[in-house]
């Protein structure tokens, strides 16, 4: 093949290459796989704040899963990360394929509603998060404000504050947030799909829901499998948009808890009990991680499956 | 890409569609846009006027709430702590995940494979969950409650799609180059200094983007190891201000206004390079 793939090995030339890949090497390995592997060995260990005690085998997975404090706790936010996984499917990577494919269409201002869809997702999620919950408020917030000025008096509520609905808000700004991602590379996936196929689909007559569901929906499956991906392990790290919006608590009543406010409570402590476990925090990272992993592989392994080559 | 006004069969469709499309959009664009609209006018507002007119459109002769918020509240220095983070860690994604990526594109080695792999690795897995270990980790180097527990931290996360990107990249750039080069008896460090890496700016400027938008905005990793105020970043700045003034809206407002300012503002100007960049990974 080409020369350069056939260079001598002399000692300056392998020093030249290990000067180029030992630092990245042993950067990743000492802030990434490191911390990793430890975040293993921690969960079967004793913690006394930042001290490590004495190992203590499966205890501190037990306690997670099964203990009497920690349990329920965890399995109430583990269903929450769940709705939130189902909810944001359905709304943020559901709603980005119909914005996707309203913009493949390039109607009028299409260059405009591109950019539109995206300015939230280059906002921080604290910014978006406060700002929603100023926007929520029972009293001043504009939704209350629209409503009345509507007449709708009676949907007002305290969103945040009511149990049956905060999740639901979080749920809400999460995609007002984050919808413009998928739109835009679904779009991307979409303008990849050679026009011929949809030309000759529409001169056979095809409907548009045919054509969505026959043609488009199967040719985008690559953008789909990393967008389903990415959701899950997002849905399951979710954390600023619940800190910001109802606390560290997950209030009200333990109803906006899910497992990333959960972890940081247990390991960095509730501010107010100022308690630290290490031992019982690393096994829910654990727990989460393998979780994740196996689950986003499935996952992925899953979606891969129905990808069609073209 | 044809539009869809032209008139061929193919793409000809039904008006009624179109026009739903199009209204469909527009309010879209509206939600998408109206939130941001009415914190900009609201940093404006008193917040009586907040409390009364929620929807009218603000004198924007009363910047008095700009004007505290910038003279009177920590927002410049979490701002600037931001920058210095953000800059310091951009820095150096780009040069380490050059050199790793060069090393693999370029030279022919049998742990090639080994060594993509191990980046493909950092890049599955969510280093928010190893965060008890890093902060015991940056307890014993010292680094905790430095900017430089952040710095570390965020290049360790952006190293990996990296390393993808410029390998990708330089692995397209033709071998004749290289060669030429080395006839003319240019030695290896050289090559890559003056004839590869002029020509990987566009892949590099991708990393950057890719990599700033969630360095700026992250909140998790200042939470965990910043204690001290003045080393705040400004997303975690932001939760001390917002825990300081709960009554005053319109310095609310403004605070929101001036920490969304500048990322939106490099967006509105440089939408097409945010959007290539974002969706780099996914697009791929």
């Amino acid at each position: 093949m080409h020369v350069s793939r056939q260079q001598p090995r002399t000692l300056k030339h392998r020093l030249w290459v290990a000067f180029l890949v030992v630092p990245p090497i042993v950067f990743m390995s000492l802030f990434v796989v490191y911390p990793i592997l430890s975040a293993f060995a921690y969960a079967f260990y004793d913690w006394q704040g930042l001290a490590r005690g004495e190992f203590v085998g499966l205890k501190n997975f037990r306690e997670v899963l099964f203990g009497a404090t920690m349990a329920p706790v965890v399995w109430n936010a583990f269903l929450h990360n769940v709705y939130a996984l189902i909810a944001l499917m359905i709304i943020q990577n559901g709603g980005g394929f119909l914005l996707a494919w309203l913009l493949y269409k390039e109607p009028f201002g299409f260059r405009f509603h591109r950019i539109a869809i995206f300015v939230p997702v280059v906002l921080s999620t604290i910014i978006v998060g406060f700002l929603w919950k100023l926007f929520l408020n029972p009293n001043f917030g504009i939704i209350n404000q629209a409503l009345y000025s509507l007449g709708l008096d009676s949907w007002a509520r305290p969103w945040l504050g009511d149990s049956s609905t905060a999740l639901g808000a979080l749920i809400l700004a999460n995609a007002w947030h984050f919808v413009g991602f998928p739109a835009l590379v679904y779009l991307a996936g979409m303008q990849r799909i050679p026009p011929e196929v949809i030309e000759a689909a529409r001169l056979d007559g095809t409907n548009e829901w045919q054509l969505l569901k026959t043609i488009v929906w199967p040719l985008v499956a690559p953008s789909t499998t990393i967008l389903f991906t990415l959701l899950f392990i997002g849905a399951f790290n979710w954390f600023e948009i619940p800190y910001v919006m109802a606390g560290l608590d997950g209030s009200p009543f333990g109803s906006t808890d899910v497992l990333g406010l959960v972890f940081y409570r247990t390991a960095f402590g509730n501010q107010s009990a100022s308690i630290q476990n290490f031992g019982m925090g690393s096994a829910l990272a654990t727990l989460l991680f393998l979780f994740i992993v196996v689950f986003a592989s499935m996952l992925t392994l899953w979606l891969r499956r129905r990808e069609i080559q073209f | 890409m044809t539009a869809v006004t032209s008139d061929t069969p193919a793409t000809r469709q039904a008006v009624p569609f179109v026009l739903l499309a199009q209204v469909i959009l527009i309010a879209n664009s509206f939600i998408m846009l109206y939130p941001v609209v009415v914190m900009v006018l609201s940093g404006f507002k008193t917040t009586g006027e907040i409390f009364e007119h929620p929807f009218a459109l603000p004198d924007f002769t009363q910047v008095g709430n700009f004007a505290k918020v910038l003279g009177e509240t920590a927002m410049p220095v979490y701002f600037v702590n931001s920058v210095l983070v953000t800059g310091t860690s951009i820095l150096l994604i780009l040069v380490l995940g050059t050199m790793a990526g060069y090393a693999v594109a370029r030279y022919e080695s049998r742990t090639n494979t080994f060594i993509l792999l191990f980046f493909l690795a950092g890049l599955m897995l969510p280093l928010k969950l190893a965060v008890i270990p890093l902060f015991i980790l940056l307890r014993d180097l010292g680094l905790l409650d430095s900017r430089w527990s952040l710095i570390v931290t965020y290049t360790a996360i952006g190293l990996p799609s990296t390393v993808f990107i410029m390998a990708g990249f330089l692995r397209t750039l033709p071998a004749e180059l290289e060669d030429a080069a080395r006839i003319d008896g240019a030695s290896e460090p050289r090559i890559m200094w003056s004839v590869m890496l002029p020509l990987a700016r566009p892949p590099m400027a991708i990393a950057a983007i890719q990599n700033a938008v969630p360095i700026w905005n992250d909140f998790f990793f200042p939470l965990v190891f910043i204690q001290t105020d003045a080393r705040k970043t400004l997303p975690q700045g932001l939760t001390t201000f917002m825990g300081e003034y709960t009554t005053d809206w319109g310095m609310l407002f403004a605070g929101l206004t001036i920490a969304a300012a500048p990322i939106t503002l490099l967006y509105i100007a440089l939408s097409r390079q945010f959007i290539q960049g974002m969706t780099a990974g996914a697009v791929k």
